[in-house]
């Protein structure tokens, strides 16, 4: 009996019939990539940099990058994770070369403390778990938006390490910082963040 | 161990990067402190939310790729050719 191949989803055939067609300059195939994977590199875009022309230029900085490394792509990943990886790294560099916007503090997002080290306002505990939370569209889009509040370096450690799934090493590889300013910076913004949410979460708001 | 030690030390606790005896330190402040067990559950709620909203929470994407954007994508590539 012939062994059974590996298995191949739908997606992966769909994503080796494009690649073939790609390889071969096929207009249709880079239309058909461009068109698909546009719209959600764009929201990625956003997400690290907060504006559209720059996001736009971004994806479109991504989308090149790519289509010169074509010949490169081992096919072991779907094209649209390749792309996704190409994106974050053209947002990265957006963020090294545009013009730096003044330093917002995020000081007023960080727990206060008394002068014996209690909490000086202990927030409310959060109605409901994270699941539950997450069932609201409403809920959903307060966290995206809170995340889009965070000063832009502590975005942007967060968006790496607890959204992209980068390590410490990594992030701090890409964004020229040390690993303890990697680990300081991500443990404000999740703080700074889980502010923000307070205000939205805590039981008996309103 | 105060709260704004733990505040501070809560990563590397989560992150299982506490010795042994700093962890037994922080885990007796947790059993006694009220404000601070609230504290660490709902940051953990938060590092759950961000990372599930962004990952799939976004669904189909509620837009269409923008029609110039789409078009400048593929010009660019002819300066490839």
């Amino acid at each position: 009996m012939e062994p059974a191949g590996p298995l191949l989803s739908p997606e992966r055939v769909r994503d080796a019939k494009l690649l073939e067609r790609l390889r071969v300059g096929d207009d249709a195939a880079f239309r058909e990539l461009v068109q698909t994977n546009t719209a959600p590199l764009l929201v990625l875009a956003r997400r690290f940099l907060r504006n559209e022309d720059d996001a736009r230029d971004a994806v479109q900085d991504a989308f090149f990058s790519a289509f010169r490394a074509l010949d490169k792509f081992s096919g072991e990943a779907l094209l649209s994770t390749w792309l996704h990886r190409i994106t974050v790294n053209a947002c990265l560099m957006k963020l090294r070369t545009r013009r730096r916007h003044p330093e917002e503090s995020i000081d007023d997002l960080l727990p206060g403390f008394l002068e014996d080290g209690r909490h000086a306002t202990p927030s409310k505990p959060w109605e409901g778990g994270a699941e539950a939370l997450l069932e609201s569209e409403e809920n959903r889009q307060l966290v995206g938006a809170a995340i889009e509040r965070l000063p832009e370096k502590y975005r942007t450690v967060l968006i790496l390490r607890d959204i992209e799934d980068y390590d410490t090493e990594g992030t701090a590889q890409a964004l020229g910082l040390s690993v303890p300013a990697v680990k300081t910076r991500l443990h404000r913004a999740r703080q700074a963040l889980k502010s923000l949410l307070d205000r939205h979460f805590t039981r008996g708001r309103g | 161990m105060n709260c704004r030690e733990f505040a501070d030390f809560l990563m590397s606790y989560l992150d299982n990067e506490l010795d042994a005896e700093a962890c037994r330190v922080f885990e007796s402040h947790l059993d006694g402190c009220r404000p601070c067990v609230g504290y660490m559950e709902d940051y953990k709620k938060t590092v759950e939310l961000g990372r599930c909203v962004c990952k799939d929470g976004e669904g189909p994407v509620p837009e269409d790729a923008p029609r110039e954007l789409v078009a400048a994508i593929l010009e660019a590539r002819k300066t490839l050719r």
